[in-house]
């Protein structure tokens, strides 16, 4: 070996492949204002279509002229329900098994709902025109607290389900009920509390948000009359899916239908459901024939296309005088707005709620939801989390605080004791789901001694005394949540969207020269798949990253899979990535075994190619033997380097992590400053560890908004008064604390490269340990649960009425 | 069409003259995006609060969102096409993003730079104090702020060598 020979570590360095903090190759377009978003795009002929929207919550509809509208130079086209009947689209299917009105048809049922689509030449005149669409309506009573929607009294908000007893989830017991969903055995935890020696009940409520990200929903649809062919681009996280949706709704065959999702500035669930302003698109270029562009403005988004959370969570803890839980009870009450639009895999109409039980060994629990309509906009995504895993998340967490308190026990000991074991996995929970693998133990332990959990309880300790004697008017809280996802929907035993199981797909292809093109069924909104779905191929194949160009988002050419969201990507595509790159491995073996004459059983892998065993001078580099596959492949060999997967994944993966907020509030002011916030990540192997940092700063943000002041809040009359970033909290770099970042690992057994997946992690664990920190503050004036957000009015409030001001 | 009366603009954009004719009304970022193709600037909120829209006007941040075309006329505008150094590689600022893991959906990313661009001007040696008040009105939903502000100090960094310092004279 020359000294030019480079190293087996310089081998494996040049591949820049697993665990590896590679750089990402979309940042050099993005870092230039070249992504190509939807709104970038401008084809020949393109006209905008912009809606007009209803003022009231809930009223009927008795007229819509659209006469002095049509008059303005440059409008095209009014369309109104009447005409969407035409093509049977008045109305659409949700995800939920419900169906919602595309645009207003006889009435509204919530302010912003859209009740007219005007197609104009240009966006300016499509305003102008909304403002002479002449609606007129009858308000009807507003129906906005779910805790009256299923009063005998309650207005009737569908009367299109009237005398309709079945929903898509069972029976409905009242007008405004939408499904009762029920998991666990009620005897058993019956049982529980009977014999308990301490128990608490408390009502928890996860307030309406909304993802909000920065790129607002949007799409060009584009009907070729002649070909008889749709093109949409748009913000879609399932372009697959949307698809298929587009052709049962139009009747285009799929084939003639291209989905195509280029750059999407940022998703987090937004992005994830069929809108009304993807189909009015649709309709009105096959209307018009030419392309047709919609772009929601920041109020539209806000206010119409899909809340987040809004659970209200009855929550009953059973458990003995030593701390160790017996039972749990959880009732939740759903707030799903005027159609249950809800984005969750079909047979799950409260999602995977039924983590509730969260990282704890409850041997009996039960959960009721029931799900109600409101005169509020539809939706119930999930906002960087599994579905409505980040609500069970919060459940738990703020009564595992709960429970603490009563018990005079510190609330990290209390988890502790009761944490599923590391002997336990794979740990069948209560309430249905086996958790593949976690020790939380460990990561509890290491998270504790490096933020210095019992000085830090010391020091509140001192400071609360300080308080008392009047020496200051600041108190300490310290945050403990100790969370456990599930995520990676899903095997197709339980999850499918509409019917097609929830699986995902990767391609791979190698070129004769040694690179690659490799395309999936996902589709990244800035969590770097490009870099890293790289990554994954170089370490299986031996190929540099740099080699390989990874697309998504076009459906004539990627394969078919489900899309990005609920942490499934890594879990399900990362899979499929994986496999389809050993397929290719395994054939290069025989072409290498061909090459070296050699039985390819004589074999082994070796960074970037196959050496002869015990003779590593006898090799071939995943280079030669692609040249090879094309240019002599071994006798009765198709030629060529190719593979794709389809993967089913045999159980969902279940991250975890152990975070802590310390954080000290002026009870004056109510103002909450965020000393130090630590998390702690296990979300098993890491592909990159610089994005996963990324993802966790990201999702920490997003955390402390929600818990701190983002809310979508309606009046009692049903305006909703949340709907603008000067009314919606985003924080910006001033508010948004420093975050310490660590991991464990612990791999997921059944996942080909044992990762688990990490985008949402630190909003599911990160929202508890901020609300666990306002609440832990004010524990020795007497609190046992603020409701969130706790932005500095609330606290002040909260402050108050626990005596602070004196 | 409408039929409302056009008026000229002239504007010096990333270094390069250019005159249209332009409704009133007609909003500087649908100038920018519609008019001259730079669609690097984006629309993040339509009211000033996210910063997407960020260009540099006569050496002031402005977001482009919330003004009219007409109201630059005749004023020197610089937008995220016209960052990069003369010879087509990245500028300290978009190296640091990059290298700092300071972008991730990159929809906040073109107004981020730009601001910090114009920050860096105002203020070449930034705290981070500074930093974090300085881009308080380009809002990220991505990333946490914390990697943003590793960037600007990467690029602030680079740009106080003295080397650096002599190729920029």
């Amino acid at each position: 070996m020359n000294d030019m020979t480079p190293t087996r570590e310089q081998r494996e360095a040049a591949l820049e492949g697993m665990g590896c903090k590679r750089k990402r190759v979309e940042d050099v377009r993005f870092t230039q204002g070249k992504g190509q978003y939807v709104d970038d795009l401008k084809l020949p002929g393109m006209v905008f279509g912009d809606f007009v929207r209803s003022p009231y919550p809930h009223a009927k509809i008795t007229k819509i002229d659209a006469t002095e509208a049509l008059k303005i130079p440059g409008v095209i086209a009014v369309l109104t329900a009447e005409d969407l009947k035409g093509v049977n689209l008045a109305w659409m299917p949700t995800l939920a098994g419900d169906v919602q009105m595309v645009l207003a048809d006889g009435k509204v049922l919530y302010q912003n709902q859209e009740v007219a689509f005007v197609v104009a030449e240009d966006r300016y005149i499509a305003d102008d025109a909304i403002q002479l669409v002449d609606v007129e309506y009858e308000e009807l009573p507003v129906l906005v607290d779910p805790f009256k929607s299923m009063d005998p009294d309650a207005p009737v908000l569908r009367p299109d389900l009237d005398g309709k007893t079945e929903g898509a989830h069972g029976p409905r017991k009242h007008h405004n009920h939408i499904f009762n969903w029920e998991v666990g055995d009620k005897d058993e935890t019956a049982k529980a509390f009977a014999e308990a020696d301490v128990t608490i009940n408390e009502m928890i409520s996860y307030h309406r948000t909304h993802p909000s990200p920065l790129e607002t929903c949007q799409c060009v649809a584009s009907m070729d009359k002649v070909k008889g062919e749709l093109t949409v681009w748009g913000t879609f996280q399932a372009p697959h899916v949307i698809r298929t949706v587009a052709s049962l709704l139009s009747t285009i065959p799929e084939h003639k239908i291209h989905v195509i999702a280029p750059d999407i500035g940022g998703g987090f669930g937004n992005k994830v459901g069929a809108y009304p302003g993807y189909i009015c698109s649709i309709v009105a270029s096959i209307v018009t024939g030419v392309p047709v562009k919609w772009v929601e403005d920041r109020m539209e988004n806000l206010s119409t296309t899909s809340f987040a959370r809004d659970y209200h969570m009855t929550t009953e803890i059973a458990a003995r005088n030593d701390g160790t839980v017996t039972g749990l009870k959880v009732h939740v009450l759903a707030d799903h707005g005027g159609f249950d639009a809800c984005a969750d895999p079909s047979k799950w109409p409260a999602g995977f709620f039924n983590i509730v039980t969260g990282s704890y060994d409850f041997p009996a629990a039960h959960l009721s939801v029931d799900g109600v309509y409101t005169n509020k906009a539809p939706g119930g995504v999930a906002y960087r989390c599994s579905f409505r895993v980040t609500e069970a998340a919060y459940c738990i967490e703020r009564a595992m605080d709960i429970l603490a308190q009563k018990l005079e026990m510190d609330p990290a000991d209390l988890r502790i004791k009761n944490f599923v074991k590391a002997d336990q996995f794979p740990y069948q929970s209560a309430l249905g789901w086996e958790y593949d693998s976690g020790d939380y133990h460990t990561a509890m332990q290491k998270a504790m001694d490096t933020i210095g959990y019992r000085e830090l309880r010391a020091e509140q300790k001192a400071k609360q005394e300080a308080f008392k004697r009047g020496e200051t008017r600041e108190i300490m809280g310290i945050g403990v949540s100790f969370f456990t996802e599930i995520v990676g929907a899903g095997p197709s035993k339980n999850c499918d969207i509409l019917g097609v199981a929830m699986f995902d797909s990767a391609e791979i292809r190698v070129h004769p020269t040694g690179s690659v093109i490799s395309r999936m069924g996902t589709k990244s909104q800035g969590q770097g798949h490009e870099t890293t779905w790289a990554q994954i191929i170089a370490t299986e194949i031996g190929i540099p990253a740099d080699d390989i160009m990874v697309e998504e988002g076009n459906t004539d050419t990627a394969p078919y899979g489900l899309g990005t969201y609920g942490s499934r990507s890594t879990p399900v595509a990362g899979a499929a990535i994986a496999l389809a790159a050993r397929k290719i491995r395994n054939k290069a073996q025989m072409i290498a075994a061909h090459m070296l004459e050699v039985s390819e059983y004589d074999l082994e892998w070796d960074v970037d190619g196959f050496q002869v065993k015990g003779n590593p001078e006898a090799r071939k580099s995943m280079k030669e033997i692609a040249w090879a596959a094309y240019h002599a492949p071994p006798p009765n060999m198709e030629p060529g380097l190719e593979a794709v997967s389809y993967y089913d994944p045999p159980n969902m993966t279940y991250p975890f992590g152990a975070y802590f907020c310390v954080m000290d509030i002026d009870v004056d002011t109510g103002v909450a400053t965020t000393r130090r916030f630590y998390a702690l990540d296990d979300c098993g192997t890491r592909i990159n560890p610089m994005i996963i940092e990324g993802q966790v700063h990201g999702g920490l943000t997003e955390a402390f908004a929600i818990a701190m002041g983002q809310e979508i809040r309606y009046d009692e009359t049903g305006n909703v008064l949340g709907a603008s970033f000067m009314d919606f909290f985003i924080p910006t770099a001033v508010e948004t604390p420093h975050w310490e970042t660590d991991h464990t690992v612990t791999p997921s057994p059944h996942h080909p490269i044992g990762a688990k997946g990490v985008g949402e992690s630190p909003n599911v664990g990160g929202v508890p340990a901020f609300s666990n920190a306002v609440n832990d503050a004010f524990q020795f004036l007497g609190n046992t649960h603020i409701q969130m957000p706790h932005d500095a009015w609330r606290i002040w409030q909260a402050a108050k009425d626990l005596g602070a001001h004196g | 069409m409408s039929d409302i009366e056009q008026i000229p603009v002239t504007v010096t954009v990333n270094g390069k003259k250019v005159q249209r004719f332009v409704e009133p009304r007609t909003l500087l970022i649908h100038f920018l995006r519609e008019e001259l193709n730079l669609t690097g600037p984006h629309i993040g909120c339509e009211t000033s609060h996210c910063g997407a829209c960020t260009v540099e006007m006569n050496g002031m941040s402005v977001k482009s969102c919330t003004m009219f075309a007409a109201q630059a006329n005749g004023a020197e505008l610089t937008t995220i096409e016209g960052m990069a150094n003369p010879d087509g590689t990245l500028s300290a600022l978009q190296e640091g993003f990059r290298q700092m893991h300071g972008l991730q959906c990159g929809f906040c990313t073109p107004g981020m730079i730009t601001r910090a661009h114009t920050l860096l001007k105002e203020n070449p040696n930034p705290t981070e104090e500074e930093i974090r008040m300085g881009i308080a009105g380009n809002l990220c939903r991505c990333t946490g702020y914390q990697n943003i502000v590793k960037a600007i100090q990467y690029a602030a960094e680079k740009l106080n060598q003295p080397e650096t310092q002599e190729a920029a004279e």
